[in-house]
């Protein structure tokens, strides 16, 4: 072999290697965040902590359920403005629509999809917060809704559109009207899809701290109703995680670990239960 | 079109209500309108979003006009507003994150695009989602409790003590400061670099792979003279996507940016960015003056990542218009 070829083949060698040893940074470091928050904030967690409220500084003990109940409300709230304006969007995109609208709406769509959250909690708090004078649940679960709606919307457009032409065909053949052809038919088909893409879009913006800052603001003890400020797991985390106590560090641990579970859970779970087949499999 | 009621917007109907009414009577004309007033919907909220920042903006803008940019000043007492510290923090923040994710990202996609067994490939890409969906105040957690101890007693001094005479490792190693601001974004971008640019170098066709190792190149000589130069157009959209993120990113980089206004030549020194200060001061803010100039940094930050964005789709659309046509949401 001249001693060009063996350098091409070290210098292939060597690269692919590289690009292999890139691969498995990345992806290791799910695993070490994972496992650092477990190690961290697995002996924290107990009962008391998703029956309690927060306990006063000093004392130990205290848990988060105010937290969890917040952030359960704001997705709520979430997904009631988010998903109608997202899923019937995203059937005008796929089943309606010219030439220049879809365009515009889709291009908007992942604009919007990356304006920063924070920016987003400006929006909500010029909306809502101002007018209504003070910080509100509502409004952090609109600023939450804005940022579930480009996704839905973008989600369900692309599973409607693997819904095949056959099956609108059919229902066509049999006489049904286009929105009944919809309904019926094509919605039905790519539920399972459109379903998933709604429980990723809330995943999301359930560990979205940002937004909350401004809207939702924070709060010690339950909210009662919409109309008061709430606390919000990713919140407390914030504020736990920079406040001055120990105690509060080991809080936010076990606050983060509960979160990072919750959002990686439904995750796989959503993308497993995607995976065992196309999504109009079903009919 | 025109001749399939279908296919026509009901900006083609005509606004009058008689018109509206005389289109309204079948049950597909109601669905196409509801439909369509969601989709409008997004482009409303869209156009009121800078609406608002805007007009919030307004007192600021009048008050300081363009000088709002170069100045150095962040004084909230005595009403003296300037916006060069965050964003010199944001772009430095950002630029530390870009030199670090996207060799990592692009380096890691060529593996997955052109070398895993297609299981494999499949299964590390779905990590690497799943690393997209960590919240980043979780980011922001190991951040402070973990690189932030490891910067100040053992990274920082090493780079000092070699690369020293560099003005970008110069000065007291505190911890927090821009060059772990900039870590932590490198890999919370990371996965994003990685999806686009693996989506993009499966879009280059068979054929250029085969007909470059039909002619002798070896699997790399292939991969960096004939797919990746094919696929470039893509992965500097991928880029500019991460760019986009890194400086929107908020809740990681404040906690460990350092949150003072400071512009200094050093990675090690403590700074501030655009996000960061809008996290820690806006729902203190008092006065209209302070409050606008807050919402004018928010104005600033929305229109940097909003040309970016617009720009990396635009590029990844051109390069996978080609091949499949996927566009990653």
């Amino acid at each position: 072999m001249s001693v060009r070829l063996i350098w091409r083949k070290s210098l292939n060698a060597f690269m692919l290697s590289l690009t292999g040893l890139c691969a498995l940074l990345t992806v290791s470091a799910l695993f070490f965040i994972l496992g650092y928050l477990v190690w961290n904030g697995g002996k924290d967690l107990s009962w008391n902590f998703f029956t309690h409220l927060p306990a006063p500084v000093g004392e130990p003990g205290g848990g988060m359920a105010n937290a969890i109940l917040g952030t359960l409300k704001l997705l709520l709230l979430a997904a009631l403005v988010g998903v109608p304006i997202g899923l019937l969007g995203g059937v005008y995109l796929a089943e309606f629509g010219g030439r220049t609208m879809p365009f515009l709406v889709r291009y908007t769509a992942d604009l919007l999809n990356g304006v920063p959250s924070i920016v987003i909690g400006i929006f909500a708090y010029a909306l809502v917060v101002i007018p209504m004078h003070h910080f509100s649940t509502l409004a952090g679960g609109f600023a939450l809704g804005i940022m579930v709606i480009p996704t839905v919307l973008r989600n369900t457009e692309s599973f409607l559109r693997d819904v095949p032409p056959a099956l609108r065909e059919g229902s066509f053949a049999l006489g049904a009207n286009k929105w009944k052809m919809i309904a019926t038919v094509v919605l039905p088909a790519a539920s399972r899809g459109i379903l998933t893409g709604v429980l990723l879009a809330l995943a999301r913006v359930a560990g979205e701290t940002a937004p909350l800052l401004f809207t939702a603001f924070g709060n010690r003890y339950w909210s009662p109703g919409w109309n008061q400020p709430t606390s919000s797991l990713p919140v407390v985390i914030y504020t736990y995680a920079t406040g001055p106590y120990e105690d509060w560090h080991q809080q936010a641990w076990a606050a983060g670990l509960v979160l990072l579970g919750l959002v990686l859970l439904t995750n796989i779970t959503v993308r497993a239960f995607l995976s065992r087949g196309s999504s109009y499999e079903r009919i | 079109m025109a001749t399939t009621p279908n296919a026509t917007t009901p900006a083609e109907l005509g606004w009058s209500p008689q018109a509206l009414l005389r289109r309204m009577r079948g049950a597909d004309e109601i669905a196409h309108l509801i439909t369509f007033i969601a989709a409008a919907t997004l482009l409303l909220i869209t156009v009121l979003l800078v609406f608002q920042l805007w007009v919030h903006s307004a007192e600021a803008r009048a008050k300081f006009g363009w000088t709002f940019f170069v100045t150095r000043t962040w004084d909230p007492v005595a009403g003296d507003f300037g916006a060069l510290p965050f964003i010199y923090g944001t772009l430095v923040t950002s630029a530390v994150a870009l030199v670090i994710a996207v060799p990592l990202g692009v380096g890691a996609a060529i593996f997955l695009a052109e070398l895993a067994p297609p299981k494999l490939s499949s299964s590390l890409t779905f990590v690497s989602d799943l690393l997209a969906a960590v919240p980043s105040v979780i980011y922001g957690l190991l951040g402070v409790f973990l690189l932030v101890p490891l910067m100040r007693k053992t990274v920082q001094p090493a780079l000092k003590s070699t690369l020293g005479f560099l003005p970008l490792f110069k000065g007291p190693t505190y911890g927090i400061g821009f060059l772990t601001a900039g870590i932590v974004l490198a890999i919370m971008v990371v996965p994003f670099v990685l999806s686009v640019s693996r989506e993009v170098l499966l879009a280059v066709p068979r054929d250029q792979r085969e007909a470059a190792l039909a002619l002798g190149a070896t699997k790399w000589e292939s991969t960096w003279k004939v797919v990746v130069p094919a696929a470039r157009i893509g992965i500097f959209g991928s880029v500019f996507l991460a760019l986009a993120r890194a400086l929107g990113e908020t809740m990681a980089v404040t906690m460990v940016v350092g949150n003072n206004p400071m512009i200094s030549a050093s990675l090690f020194s403590p700074g501030y960015s655009i996000a960061a200060v809008l996290a820690n001061e806006f729902s203190e803010a008092t006065g209209n003056l302070y409050l606008s100039a807050l919402i004018e940094l928010g104005l600033v930050l929305f229109l940097l990542t909003f040309v970016l964005n617009g720009l990396a789709r635009l590029l990844i659309l051109v390069t996978t218009a080609r091949g499949s046509g996927v566009l990653p949401s």
